[in-house]
């Protein structure tokens, strides 16, 4: 997927265990309902970026926050689902996500 | 029903703008107004968005098909791939690119807004912007892929992409069966929209 990216202060690295935070606050969030309280695991770290949070309030976005591509499997979200190895992949930032 | 009928046509007169198509050509009076931007700038900016359309997309995917060296390039750094094709895609953050193989496949969704690769297919379908898909994809992608079309043996993992940040998707589908004779041209003409989105597989080989 892609040339590896080095975050120097990424907090997690592939194949660690992340748990998604349950959090509820107002504003602009990039993280999805449906995913808050699910754990997975990183599978990418695809660089720093501006804080969207920020951004959309009309902050400068900074400092930058790792961005993970975090993997989950399909029955850990959603209980009832058939294909049991089907995966659903999610970009979270750093800040919504737990060591699990 | 006759009466609902005149009703519904008597609310939504045809000449009428909605109150959010009001909204933005007032910010575009406000714009020029002020001189933040020119009828000229206006212009090219709409001249440049409906010239990005998924033949780019297209001319990738056909490129990766006929050399393995260019599609090693595509899935290491898409963005110097599309340099090289002369796409500008350098208004995306971060470019990734999905390979579709015999065992797994690739769908993308964007179930906060429409997050889209423009610069490579240019604006998305109506279908993808709608809270149906929106809300399906993610927890029945092959329910959704059924009605494209496409059914996914049991065998295949799906990897439902959902792109809620800085990263834009491309699926890269895997090369239709029967197609060892066909010219990159040619391939890219069975690369349609939806298969770079992942809901269904490129056209089939034409009949020789």
């Amino acid at each position: 997927m892609g040339r590896a990216l080095t975050v120097p202060n990424a907090r997690f690295k592939p194949g660690d265990r992340v748990r998604v935070r349950m959090e509820d606050r107002p504003g602009h969030i990039r993280t999805p309902w449906y995913i808050r309280g699910k754990t997975g695991w990183v599978e990418r770290v695809h660089g720093e970026f501006l804080n969207p949070e920020s951004l959309g309030h009309g902050g400068d976005g900074l400092p930058k926050r790792p961005l993970y591509l975090v993997a989950f499997e399909q029955p850990e979200v959603w209980g009832a689902y058939g294909a049991r190895r089907d995966k659903l992949l999610v970009d979270i930032y750093e800040h919504w996500l737990d060591p699990a | 029903m006759a009466k609902a009928h005149d009703e519904d046509t008597h609310e939504h007169p045809k000449h009428e703008l909605s109150p959010i198509a009001k909204r933005v050509y007032a910010i575009r009076e406000l714009l020029l107004e002020k001189g933040v931007l020119t009828e000229d700038d206006i212009r090219r900016q709409i001249e440049y968005q409906e010239a990005r359309s998924p033949a780019n997309g297209a001319k990738l995917v056909a490129r990766a098909w006929v050399d393995p060296a260019f599609k090693e390039r595509l899935i290491e750094d898409p963005k110097a791939a599309c340099a090289e094709m002369g796409i500008d895609a350098t208004s995306i953050n971060e470019f990734v690119v999905l390979e579709n193989t015999e065992k797994v496949r690739h769908m993308v969704v964007c179930t906060l807004c429409s997050c889209y690769p423009r610069p490579i297919l240019g604006r998305p379908p109506d279908w993808y912007k709608s809270f149906n898909y929106r809300k399906r994809a993610v927890n029945d992608p092959r329910g959704v892929m059924r009605e494209f079309g496409t059914v996914v043996p049991d065998d295949v993992e799906v990897r439902v992409h959902d792109s809620t940040a800085d990263i834009r998707y491309l699926v890269l589908p895997l090369r239709p069966r029967g197609t060892e004779g066909l010219s990159e041209a040619e391939l890219a003409r069975l690369v349609t929209r939806d298969s770079l989105i992942g809901v269904t597989d490129p056209l089939a080989a034409p009949p020789a």
